[in-house]
């Protein structure tokens, strides 16, 4: 029987009550008394030198409180980059200069020149109207390998090429990998580009930036992931301010797909502007403005190689990606193609040698960054494309040929540096083939066929790594941050629980699952625990919601802390049941002493803490109250295997997906309802890009696909109804949990899914000469990859 | 947005009036218009708002048996009561965008905007429908002047479109993935003295009659008489969604489509 409660429950979102009521508090909601509202001039040629910026007109106009330039930031920091990558020889990657108003130069469309600050927002666009430029429009870089030319344009002057880096990984391993290709029996190429998405998360960014100069603080209003790595990002690099002197608020936040992490110019301008001119700043980012200044993803140009052995063995992979970065380094920007992406490499296989390049390039346009899955969807589209290509140039069932590749023994250590601790493929692949009743495939393709269609099945597994993760080893590898997450867990005296988490929920549910930990744990209803989150005035220091993070890392926090909680409630109830601490159990919020009827309440205990009448005061400190920090000491490794079903009309080249089914091992699962939501929510992105999505740009940097009238996101009757199943558990080794995160598997592991049906249906409708179609696979593209 | 005034006439005439004035501008849905000042790419210093005109709104069948629509008319209201007497005018405005669009945006609004993707074109020019303004009749063959161009003058308003009712037609809408407007749109309408096919979505010059297949369909109704066509050619669109050669494709297979469905 599910249970009703408690872990394990399908306990109901309580968060919902309040944004399906239009009860949330978003940062838009948020008005200051005296507030005012800036509106940022920006640039709209991808590449040009900024000669002058005339705001003499615009400083007359009505309702204009002050107008900011680059100028006035000079003696202010830049947006710092908090991932430094070593290139293959051991040198740092090149790190520009990213300054919150353009200075001298602009980068890409949408790079800020000025910031109009006026009374209203209309006032504050108004004169932004009335500034006048002289930008000497530039060449634009855009294509990446164009970028690389010797005699291209470069973005930053003071670099010395459009290079970041030139990072190869494992580099010792390069000349066994070269030579077990020379030994190859098969040899396996595929070339393909990730296609670059825009994330349009429901609700656009907002800043309101305030000061207090009655008491010299800071607060910061704004739709973060994680506002302590803002406060540290903003406070420390870019302002100046010292952390007990500045508060960072990121209240309801809806959606942010990895957008939401990074610390962008608007906030540190609204910061800054706030005490310049004594009055509270806010920005709210436009649907347009979005387009052209939120962090983009993906967008990697790829060749792919794996070698087999006589019997069909992988024995070695080689990958040479091209990734964009953009015209700056976003905050996390270099790790998402090394670290997230080169670490993913080795995918579900015990391939032994791999050797992973990757060049990090800029070009003028909108910095790219982690966006949902983050390096890992890219890594396993690669392979999961690659491994069903293999397979048919073998002739082999492409299930059978990863089945007979499957890493089996755990832990794995992979040959790109990661330890796979637990997870058991075979058993996702059975139940994945259980879901999709392959066997009656044959007799569903004929039937398409007999409509005029063509059918084709896809299947893929994926494996990610989450939690990020060991503050040591990505310390070792680059990170400028710490990442472990933190809890404090207050109890009250009547009994009631408040959990002040370092993680961040902006659509997770974590308000519901959390407590729902907390509940199980002490045996009380999920009503008596209350989730606080996004406030660094009262949650312990914390590093935020992304990597499916939450509850392997920020759950195991708030599990540690709620066992010194339970340990000292204990020692309560020792004392008022007269019996020694090593006795008491603790059952449905009953302390009792062990083999006896003896026993005293949870809410009769934590009286006693808070009213120490009759308390060992000489041993305990009054209170209920304690704070873990929780750094793991692996990442964890949820695992899968997806199928999709497709029909394409072969007249018109549409693909329309008859069917998707993803079975996925999270390890334990908390919720199982909000697990299958954040996996519909995954699909319906990786959906997205593999049939939807793409961003657009012309040769001279201007953004083609600047709106939804261009840009395809899909809707609900582009996507099925899935089958998802989480009911294979191979749990975690290493937290308490046993947890793995579930946050990002389903836009991981679609993508190859539904590229593999497409290119399926084409060779069973005889157009075998069709390897490969670059996402997204609209309707177009396959009809003219059909044409030949 | 910049700040405008705003008129809501009660008659076609003090609409009329209304537009004479500077920079006026006439208000159908605001679909179209009201994104593009919310953008501060169009400025009009009035709206006249065509909403509240009751001679402008409505689905009526005149005595020569045509469907007579109201210029200030909502989709939403043409799919609903042009259903009985034109099922596929019907069809059509219940395809266009959504709820909220059908139920603002007005068949006058779509035809004076004449954008190159838009539905209600291929259906006025498919019927051979004629466009009535306050100040005279103009056939749908001299309407349509290419992409956002029309016959219209300084300050006419489009106060009724009638559609002869053809005995079989049928419209097929290829979506463009991104704004579900038309990539390629067919209108196909058989007439007792001819049929008229017209496209949307694909060329540069806006709407345009496909004569080959009209000739050859008028010859004989079915999808068999356009396969040895060729597609038609002339400024097709190419574009991130779509290349000319595709659409020209689709063109055809659209056409073949209509003429299978057309009831
Ligand atoms: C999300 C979305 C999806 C859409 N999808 C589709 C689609 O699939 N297919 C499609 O065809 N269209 C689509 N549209 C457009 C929609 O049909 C609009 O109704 C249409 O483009 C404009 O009509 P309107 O009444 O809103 O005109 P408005 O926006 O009010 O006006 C448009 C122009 O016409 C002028 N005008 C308005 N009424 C008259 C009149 N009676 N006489 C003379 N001039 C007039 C205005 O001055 C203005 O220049 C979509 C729009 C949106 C926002």
């Amino acid at each position: 029987m599910p249970k009703d409660h408690g872990i394990g429950a399908s306990s109901k979102r309580r968060e919902d009550v309040r944004f399906l009521t239009g009860r949330g508090r978003y940062t838009d909601d948020i008005n200051l008394h005296g507030q005012t509202y800036v509106h940022f001039l920006r640039s709209d040629v991808a590449h040009g030198r900024l000669h002058k910026v005339d705001t003499s007109a615009a400083e007359a106009m009505p309702g204009v409180v002050r107008i900011f330039t680059g100028k006035d930031f000079e003696g202010v920091g830049g947006l710092p980059c908090g991932w430094q990558v070593t290139d293959r020889h051991g040198n740092p990657m090149q790190e520009p200069a990213h300054p919150v108003l353009a200075q001298g130069k602009v980068r890409h469309v949408g790079d800020p020149i000025a910031a109009v600050v006026a009374e209203t927002a209309a006032q504050a666009r108004n004169a932004a109207e009335a500034i006048v430029l002289d930008i000497e429009e530039l060449p634009a870089v855009v294509d990446m390998k164009k970028a690389l030319s010797a005699d291209a344009p470069k973005v930053h002057d003071d670099l010395t090429s459009n290079l970041c880096y030139d990072w190869g990984f494992v580099e010792e391993n390069k000349g066994a990998v070269d030579e077990a290709f020379a030994r190859a029996a098969h040899v396996t190429t595929l070339e393909l580009v990730n296609n670059r998405l825009s994330p349009n998360a429901m609700e656009p960014r907002v800043a309101v930036g305030d000061y207090n100069a009655g008491t010299d603080d800071s607060t910061l209003y704004t739709t973060s992931q994680n506002p302590h790595v803002i406060r540290l990002l903003m406070g420390a690099f870019v302002l100046g301010i010292p952390e007990h002197k500045l508060r960072v608020v990121a209240p309801d936040v809806g959606g942010g797909f990895g957008s939401k992490i990074f610390h962008y110019a608007e906030e540190a301008f609204c910061t800054f502007a706030a005490k310049q001119i004594r009055r509270p700043v806010k920005w709210t980012c436009s649907r347009s403005e979005a387009f052209i200044t939120d962090a983009h993803g993906r967008d990697h140009v790829t060749k792919i190689e794996l070698a087999l052995d006589a019997e069909n063995n992988f024995t070695a992979l080689r990958t040479e990606t091209y990734a964009n970065m953009g015209a700056y380094l976003s905050t996390f920007a270099p790790s998402v193609p090394t670290w997230l992406h080169g670490t993913l490499m080795a995918g579900n296989y015990k391939t032994p040698l791999i050797y992973v390049n990757v060049k990090a390039v800029f070009t003028n346009t909108v910095p790219v960054d982690a966006y949902r899955g983050a390096g890992r969807p890219e890594a396993t589209y690669q392979l999961e494309r690659l491994v069903d290509k293999a397979a048919r140039e073998l002739g082999v069932d492409p299930v059978d040929l990863r089945r007979q590749n499957f890493v089996t023994q755990f832990p794995y250590a992979t040959p790109v540096a990661v330890e796979y601790d637990t997870g058991d493929y075979h058993a996702t692949m059975d139940k994945l083939l259980e879901m999709i009743d392959r066997d009656g495939f044959e007799a569903r393709a004929a039937k398409s066929k007999a409509d005029g269609k063509l059918r084709g099945l896809g299947i893929n597994c994926y494996i990610e790594a989450c939690g990020i993760a060991p503050s040591a080893l990505v310390g070792q590898l680059g990170a400028r941050a710490g990442l472990y997450e933190s809890a404090t867990v207050r109890v009250n005296a009547t009994g009631g629980i408040v959990v002040m988490t370092g993680s961040h929920s902006h659509g997770q549910g974590h308000e519901t699952s959390f407590a729902q930990v907390v509940a199980d744990m002490i045996g009380v209803p999920e009503a008596q625990v209350e989730i606080v989150h996004g406030d660094t005035a009262n949650t312990p220091m914390g590093m935020g919601t992304y990597g499916s993070r939450s509850i392997a890392v920020g759950g195991s926090a708030m599990v540690r802390a709620t066992e010194k909680i339970i340990n000292k409630a204990k020692k309560i109830a020792a004392h008022l049941l007269e019996a020694s601490d090593s006795d008491i159990e603790l059952k449905d919020g009953q302390f009792t002493v062990a083999g006896t009827d003896k026993s005293v309440a949870w809410g009769d205990v934590t009286l006693a803490a808070y009213v120490p009448h009759n308390y060992p005061l000489t041993e305990l400190e009054p209170g209920l109250e304690e704070t873990a920090f929780y750094d793991p000491n692996n990442f964890t490794y949820p695992a899968g295997a997806y199928a999709c079903e497709v029909e394409i009309d072969p007249d018109t080249g549409k693909v329309r997906i008859c069917s998707f089914a993803a079975a996925d091992d999270f390890g334990n699962v908390i919720n199982p309802m909000i697990v299958s939501g954040q996996v519909h929510g995954g699909l319906a992105q990786g959906i997205g890009q593999a049939l939807l999505e793409n961003v657009s740009y012309d040769e001279n940097g201007q953004l083609l696909s600047a709106s939804y009238m261009d840009y395809a996101m899909p809707r609900a009757d582009d996507v099925p109804f899935y089958q998802v199943d989480h009911s294979c558990v191979t749990p975690c080794t290493h937290n308490p949990l046993g947890v793995k995160g579930c946050g990002e598997a389903g836009a991981i592991g679609s993508p190859p899914a539904v590229v593999n049906a497409v290119i399926d249906a084409l060779h069973r409708g005889g157009m075998t000469h069709v390897a490969h179609i670059d996402m997204p696979l609209t309707p177009a593209r396959v009809w003219s990859a059909m044409q030949g | 947005m910049y700040n405008f005034e705003f008129a809501k006439p009660a008659t076609i005439a003090e609409a009329v009036e209304a537009l004479a004035g500077e920079e006026a501008q006439a208000l159908g849905g605001g679909q179209t218009l009201l994104p593009t000042m919310k953008q501060r790419l169009a400025a009009p210093a009035t709206l006249v708002s065509l909403n509240a005109i009751p001679e402008m709104i409505g689905v009526c069948v005149n005595e020569a048996g045509e469907v007579c629509i109201g210029g200030a008319t909502p989709h939403a209201t043409v799919a609903r009561e042009a259903q009985a007497q034109y099922p596929a005018l019907a069809a059509l405005a219940s395809h266009i965008g959504d709820p909220a669009v059908r139920n603002r945006g007005t068949i006058g609004g779509s035809l004076a905007n004449n954008d190159p993707s838009a539905c209600y074109p291929a259906a006025a020019l498919g019927s051979g429908a004629v466009i009535k303004t306050n100040t005279r009749d103009i056939p749908a063959d001299d309407y349509f002047q290419g992409m956002f161009e029309t016959a219209l003058d300084e300050g006419e308003i489009i106060t009724e479109v009638r559609f002869p009712v053809p005995q079989k037609a049928n419209y097929q809408k290829f979506v463009q993935p991104a704004s579900r407007f038309a990539l390629v749109g067919v209108f196909v309408a058989k007439y007792a003295d001819g049929v008229r096919v017209a496209v949307t979505g694909a060329s540069s010059d806006g709407v345009f009659r496909w004569h080959e297949a009209e000739a050859a369909l008028s010859a004989d109704f079915s999808k068999a008489a356009i396969e040895g066509l060729a597609a038609p050619t002339g400024a097709m669109i190419s574009d991130l969604h779509g290349s000319g050669d595709y659409r020209a494709h689709l063109v055809k297979v659209m056409t073949g489509r209509a003429v299978a469905a057309a009831s």
